[in-house]
């Protein structure tokens, strides 16, 4: 049988940077391949080819054993290619139906009335769920990224590439896209799926094609695979998997948060009426689909972002409560809060991109000193204790820490943020997009700050991760806090069901009004 | 298997990583090179168009240009102070635009600073001279700073446009500058303030009359390399403009900043108008800035907000401004041929940063064969 697509020896370099290293990949017909690999692997790059994104350095592209040049996006359509990226391509102020027939050619006048009809016919045959009458900003993301599918359905991809499609569905958003998934390789369509997530990998796909800095380490069957076998595949060596929990030591309330509710720019409520404590010495996750307030819940407490209702008090060691609510960061430093704050935008927020390790390291400290003059040596001897300590790979201080690798961004961000003893350390998504040894080499941080007698406060997508990680998970839906269960013995369904409670709850008290 | 319409594209661009100090100060040589050449062409080109005429020699031209702005003792120092004061200018926008603040308003900073000075040079006759200098200066660096501030304050307050509210200061500082004009006119009736009376005029230094203007503007440049490099309202500049989320996070008052550094942009812009009024044209007109704050904008960006680098970027456009007075003197050349060739260097100067930067692949021969044989 002629495979669906080949590709035969395909080199990428990015200066001096080799993304795709003599690579060989090969698709059948009607399968569904996950292509795994570590962040920096070269899994999106050697996707983008296919998609016309990139243009190989070396090596040749067969369709149906037909050799082609995919130049362009548009080249990759011909050739029935769909990729579904991250980061969705859609218009916010048009409907479903609208974006689907976006850029497609046709007459003056529009029959959207046979344009329903016919993508409704494609939605019927391969059970998708949409509302080809919805606006996209009215969306959730689980909902945009149906519209992005069955647009390029529409468009007559028979091959279907999804980068990380699961990152921002909840596990029962998952599943269904996993059971349209199915449905679409038993009509025929070739589908590959880019992520790191093994037991996706375990429950989805037919194959696994393995790719290590740039390489193709080879093609498994997946019924032949386990995680162990997959992950020593993946990193080269063997990992243990087992995060490290230990028991909270001398708890004491730390941070207190009461009805704080937040408005954002466009005065919708983002955080609704949230009180929790935390204390020292645990880790208190934070779950919830993107977007349902998280990013305000932290930055409400770092003085980032303005609370139109509630308090939020701080507890030191020693002294009284200090009230930190409607502060600036600048004023709570100076209450002599020791607040760590690890943000979801590492370059845009956390650091400087276009600056090096060294004056990174100054953001939070550069007030110090006398007189008007900056002080860079104890900077300087900073970043080379934290360059050195955390492994971090650079150049040098001074390089911009822009151009690094996303694990090493954040191993600059975690190592100054923990660099000044928090009492309350707060962190964002801090294994996005980081490798699986960065990424325990973080767990073993926020385990060390736990340890000694931090309030480390966690933020996460991966609910595996959580329930392995943190002594207790809080659960965000829609801006309110739907619950806050024991890590120890919830589940993952439990908490899948608290992300989506507030949103129903909602819909049930407008229908009875 | 082998198709026919399988045609590797013919070139294709690929990002270089770094290239050392020496290959890319080739890469700029070369460029200016190429674009001598090409000039050179041009100007044939151009003259052989005109009927009855010889087309001039290029490399006469180029000698021109070079006679124009360095030939004489005089001619040189006239140019190194006209390369002074821009780049004067072009110092009071660099805090800005490092900040990412688009100040297009030097202009209108410059001429409110030259106003300010001239106000003392015309109400101040007579006190000791230490007093009036040090009041022109005062003056001048004040009415430029608070012409910088006003937009600042708006923006930091209800987030105007800082590009609009700039450009638009600059029409009102004309205005201001025209109604003083006509108040101070002199003679009466001229609606010119001629020039204004010697004792009042900046001193010269070391017997020369252009070297006040090219020190203190060369001070400045060093203050500003240092201050942005070395002090931590530099650094606070620097974090605001990479990312004011960034620097809201760590605790910067963001406001305090935009409103601090525009002071400071207009402050060195009104020592620009102090230079200008009270060294070099002993008076105040609506001209007097010349356009020399847009040009400054050019200088700053050219120069890679580098006070150094700007330093060479401004003394090369004053360069070819001098030299073009020159040529269209000698050879009977509009002043635009000299603005074309600035244009065609610039062209290749700022075009060569694509191959510092990138690199073109073209369709390896290797390759070709092996599809041929397939």
């Amino acid at each position: 049988m002629t495979p669906m697509i080949e590709m035969r020896g395909i080199t990428k370099r990015f200066g001096k940077v080799v993304a795709n290293e003599n690579v060989d990949f090969i698709v059948n017909k009607g399968e569904i391949l996950s292509v795994l690999g570590e962040n920096g692997s070269g899994k999106t790059t050697l996707m983008n080819m296919l998609a016309g994104i990139y243009y190989p350095d070396e090596g040749q592209i067969l369709i149906d054993g037909k050799e082609v040049v995919i130049k362009s996006p548009k080249d990759a359509f011909e050739l029935g290619i769909g990729m579904i990226h991250q980061h969705f391509k859609l218009v916010d102020v048009l409907t479903a139906a609208e974006n689907i027939i976006l850029g497609l050619p046709g007459k003056m006048r529009l029959d959207m009335k046979k344009i329903t009809a016919d993508i409704r016919a494609l939605t019927e045959k391969y059970g998708f769920e949409i509302e080809l009458d919805k606006k996209i900003y009215e969306m959730s993301v689980s909902q945009k990224q149906t519209v992005e599918i069955v647009k390029m359905l529409y468009r007559g991809a028979n091959i279907l590439i999804l980068d990380e499609p699961t990152a921002v569905l909840t596990p029962q958003e998952t599943d269904k896209l996993f059971a349209v998934l199915r449905n679409m390789r038993d009509q025929g369509h070739s589908i590959i799926i880019i992520t790191h997530k093994l037991h996706e990998v375990l429950a989805l796909s037919d194959r696994v094609a393995v790719l290590r800095k740039g390489m193709s380490i080879g093609t498994v069957e997946t019924t032949t695979a386990t995680e162990m076998s997959l992950t020593e595949m993946m990193v080269g060596e063997k990992v243990v998997l087992d995060i490290e929990r230990p028991e909270p030591e001398n708890q004491e309330l730390r941070l207190k948060m009461t009805g704080v509710t937040c408005v954002n720019r466009e005065g919708v409520k983002v955080l609704k009426d949230a009180s929790f404590e935390c204390y020292s010495g645990e880790i208190l996750g934070i779950a919830g689909i993107a977007g349902s307030g998280q990013r305000e819940l932290l930055e409400s407490v770092a003085g980032l972002q303005a609370i139109t209702e509630g308090s939020i008090l701080y507890k030191p060691k020693t002294r009284d409560w200090v009230e930190l609510t409607h502060h600036t960061p600048e004023e709570i430093r100076e209450f002599g809060v020791r607040l760590s704050f690890v943000p979801e935008d590492r370059l845009g927020m956390g650091l400087v991109a276009n600056m090096g390790t060294t004056d990174n390291m100054m953001l939070r400290t550069y007030r110090d000193g006398i007189g008007g003059l900056l002080h860079r040596k104890k900077p300087q001897e900073m970043s080379e204790r934290i360059i050195k300590e955390l492994g971090i790979v650079t150049p040098g201080p001074d390089a911009p820490v822009g151009r690094m690798s996303g694990g090493n961004v954040q191993k600059v961000l975690v190592g100054r943020e923990i660099a000044s003893r928090p009492r309350v350390l707060m962190v964002a998504y801090p294994v996005r997009g980081l490798d699986i040894n960065s990424s325990y080499t973080i767990y073993r941080l926020l385990n060390e700050q736990k340890k000694r007698g931090a309030a480390v406060i966690c933020v996460g997508e991966d609910l595996d991760v959580l329930l392995a990680l943190c002594d207790r998970i809080m659960v965000l839906g829609g801006g309110r806090i739907t619950g806050i269960v024991d890590g120890r013995t919830a589940t993952k369904e439990e908490i899948g069901l608290l992300m989506t409670k507030s949103d129903m709850d909602e819909k049930e008290a407008a229908d009875h009004e | 298997m082998s198709n026919p319409k399988v045609r590797e594209p013919l070139m294709h661009i690929v990002k270089r990583d770094s290239m050392p100090l020496w290959k890319s100060i080739l890469v700029r040589l070369i460029a200016v090179l190429l674009a001598l050449v090409v000039c050179g062409g041009v100007i044939v080109l151009m003259t052989s168009m005109i009927p009855g005429k010889e087309p001039l020699n290029p490399l006469k031209v180029y000698a021109g240009i070079w006679d124009g702005a360095l030939g004489t003792s005089r001619r040189t120092w006239v140019t190194l102070r006209e390369a002074a004061i821009l780049l004067c200018v072009a110092l009071a926008v660099l805090p800005a635009f490092r900040m990412r603040f688009w100040n297009i308003g030097a202009e209108g900073q410059v001429l409110m600073g030259a106003l300010g000075t001239a106000a003392v040079m015309i109400y101040g006759k007579g006190l000791p001279p230490w007093l009036l200098y040090t009041l022109m200066a005062v003056c001048g660096i004040l009415l430029g700073a608070v012409w910088g501030i006003i937009p600042s304050l708006f923006k930091a307050k209800w987030n105007t446009n800082e590009t609009l509210f700039t450009l638009m200061m600059n029409y009102v500082a004309t205005q201001v500058v025209t109604f003083c004009v006509i108040f101070w006119e002199n003679p009466k009736g001229s609606s010119k303030v001629g020039s204004l009376d010697k004792a009042v005029w900046l001193p010269n230094i070391f017997d020369n009359k252009y070297l006040l203007t090219i020190v203190v503007v060369l001070a400045i440049a060093i203050i500003m390399y240092f201050y942005m490099r070395y002090t931590k309202q530099g650094y606070e500049i620097a974090v605001v403009g990479e990312s004011e989320n960034t620097a809201r996070y760590s605790g910067i008052n963001v406001s305090r900043v935009i409103i601090r550094t525009m002071a400071l942009s207009g402050a060195i812009a009104g020592v620009a108008g102090f230079l200008l009024a009270g060294d070099m044209g002993h008076t105040i007109s609506t001209g007097l800035s010349g356009g020399r704050g847009f040009t400054a904008i050019t200088v700053a960006w050219l120069g890679k907000l580098n006070p150094f680098t700007m330093i060479l970027v401004a003394f090369f456009l004053v360069f070819m401004e001098r030299g073009s007075k020159q040529i269209a003197t000698d050879f009977n050349l509009s002043e635009s041929a000299s603005e074309i060739l600035t244009g065609i260097i610039l062209f290749f100067i700022l075009g060569c940063e694509f191959f510092i930067n990138y690199r073109v692949e073209f369709r390896s021969r290797k390759h070709a064969e092996e599809v041929v044989k397939a």
